[in-house]
């Protein structure tokens, strides 16, 4: 009952670790995007992404390296531009969000010595994964689970109420900026499964499809990255078998199990 | 300056503008152990501010604020509300502030009185539950100080009332000092020691019997602070006198309080 010829091969293997990787760390800073309501963030930094690429090959640099440089100088200047700036959150974002994508672009194009899967960039190539990659994702995704995890309740206490927080007592600033961090190695590594266009996808439906089963913080945590695994497991296999494109399929089956949680949501209720 | 030097915490002249527009000039406020410190004043008058200010949230343009070293603060903000994306049963919210087992956290809940909550999602409690349940989690923290900015919002006025009288409880046998902001003004007036008079800069201060007689007050609260007045003293003559008829005490004082809000807004508007 095994998929014939294609289950084991080496690349889809490479791929289904992968993919499970990154679902595990997506799932519970996915939930902290969902509380802070950061998905259009995350979005902005995401889209930036591709011109950390641009950067990275410009320089001869590693592309997870580019990719990290820009997403966390981008997250540094829009944390501190925000309560600056007297403009609605959204559109400061959507302008940061957008521009970055056209730079990113713009800068790829003057790169016409390299040859660039720029689909590949913009919506993952998960079948592409190698053994350097994996070691990003699964080095990555344990420094992030391992912050999230020594940083759980103060992240929880800022994510409720800063002032609160802080007159708590909390380094709700350093939090803060922390937690963007992270935001910017788990896109680096979710680059080469999704692509730079749906990366905050699979960081959000997950979790917001566990949001419809959960009680507590911790168990949509956890239901979210069993979720998102779900989706990068069923999303690949659609994508072997039916020869569809691995990162929008992945996004179909997150959105339709979101879809169910919703329905189901509702019966119970 | 004595009160300055017993004082666990004190702000001199705080000042304080947005835009070239003032909304603190030279406030000077300080809280002394055990001591219920009420700010009063019309929407805009810049209570939420001073608070603020004197919390260490915002920086002041001039003044300074003092702080007993070592203060432990319960703070219980304006506005508080949980995203609904987040699933936090009450427990866990109450965690958040301070470390506690689940003893304390019990405790604290029966002390404010809505042990029933223990396990309800954060969203899914009433108004009045809620401002116990944060009441709860300043106390958690073992406070020194309790800071509550519009701790009855949200409430009805018998619950105000009610939510009054437990914080002077909590006062009694925490031996903790209050400073709360309201823009209430009559019920208010019962559950403190000093009330402190702000429209930008403080009007008056001292004890409540004395700041209603003040000239400034009535000319802050006009029309508004007279009603109050009658209100205020028409409780007293119920709940002294009548202890038996409770009931018609409660509706009058409703009447009252409605009244006297509707002409509070006016008046905030003309001076803000």
């Amino acid at each position: 009952m095994t998929m014939p010829g294609i289950a084991m091969d080496d690349f889809v293997i490479r791929a289904f670790l992968g993919g499970l990787g990154l679902a595990a760390v997506a799932g519970p800073l996915g939930s902290f995007i969902v509380w802070r309501r950061m998905a259009f963030f995350g979005d902005a930094l995401a889209h930036s992404a591709l011109l950390g690429v641009a950067l990275a090959l410009l320089l001869h640099l590693s592309l997870v390296f580019g990719v990290v440089a820009i997403c966390a100088a981008l997250a540094l200047v829009l944390t501190s531009l925000q309560p600056r700036v007297r403009l609605a959150g959204d559109t400061v974002l959507g302008i940061f969000s957008h521009s970055a994508l056209a730079f990113g672009l713009v800068a790829l194009s003057f790169l016409d010595t390299v040859r660039i899967d720029l689909m590949g960039f913009l919506f993952g190539d998960i079948l592409a994964v190698t053994a350097v990659d994996l070691l990003w994702i699964y080095g990555g995704g344990a420094l992030v689970l391992a912050t999230l995890v020594a940083l759980w309740r103060p992240l929880l206490a800022v994510t409720v109420h800063e002032e609160l927080a802080q007159v708590e007592g909390l380094p709700v600033e350093r939090l803060r900026l922390t937690f963007v961090l992270l935001l910017a190695v788990v896109i680096a590594a979710a680059m080469k499964i999704v692509g730079a266009l749906l990366i905050t996808s699979l960081l959000i439906v997950p979790a917001a499809a566990a949001r419809s089963f959960a009680r507590t913080p911790e168990q949509m945590a956890v239901l979210a990255a069993a979720l998102g695994g779900l989706a990068v497991a069923s999303g690949l296999w659609l994508s072997v078998q039916f020869d569809t494109p691995s990162g929008p399929s992945i996004v179909v089956i997150a959105a339709i199990l979101f879809a169910v949680s919703v329905v189901w949501r509702r019966r119970v209720s | 300056m004595s009160v300055a030097d017993t004082a666990m915490i004190s702000g001199r002249g705080l000042s304080k503008s947005f835009d070239g527009r003032a909304i603190l000039d030279g406030v000077d406020l300080a809280v002394t152990e055990g001591e219920i410190v009420t700010v009063i004043g019309p929407n805009g008058a810049g209570k939420s501010m001073l608070l603020r200010i004197l919390l260490g949230l915002v920086k002041p343009d001039r003044g300074t604020v003092m702080r007993r070293p070592d203060l432990r603060i319960g703070y219980m903000p304006q506005k508080l509300v949980v995203d609904p994306t987040l699933p936090l049963p009450v427990r866990r919210f109450l965690e958040l502030g301070a470390p506690a087992n689940p003893a304390t956290i019990t405790a604290a809940l029966d002390e404010v009185g809505v042990r029933h909550v223990i396990d309800s999602p954060i969203q899914a409690v009433s108004g009045g539950e809620f401002q116990r349940v944060l009441l709860a989690r300043a106390l958690l923290r073992n406070p020194d100080l309790l800071v509550l900015d519009e701790p009855v919002q949200g409430v009805d006025v018998g619950g105000q009332e009610e939510l009054f009288r437990l914080i002077r409880l909590i006062r009694d046998s925490h031996g903790c000092g209050v400073l709360m902001v309201s823009h209430d003004l009559h019920l208010v007036m019962a559950a403190t020691d000093t009330v402190v008079c702000l429209n930008r800069h403080v009007c008056c201060t001292g004890r409540p019997e004395i700041v209603q007689g003040d000239p400034a007050y009535l000319a802050l609260f006009g029309a508004t602070a007279a009603s109050a007045i009658a209100v205020y003293a028409h409780h007293h003559d119920h709940e002294h006198d009548e202890a038996g008829r409770v009931k018609p005490a409660h509706d009058h004082g409703q009447a009252g309080h409605d009244h006297a809000h509707h002409r509070h807004d006016h008046a905030g508007h003309r001076h803000g």
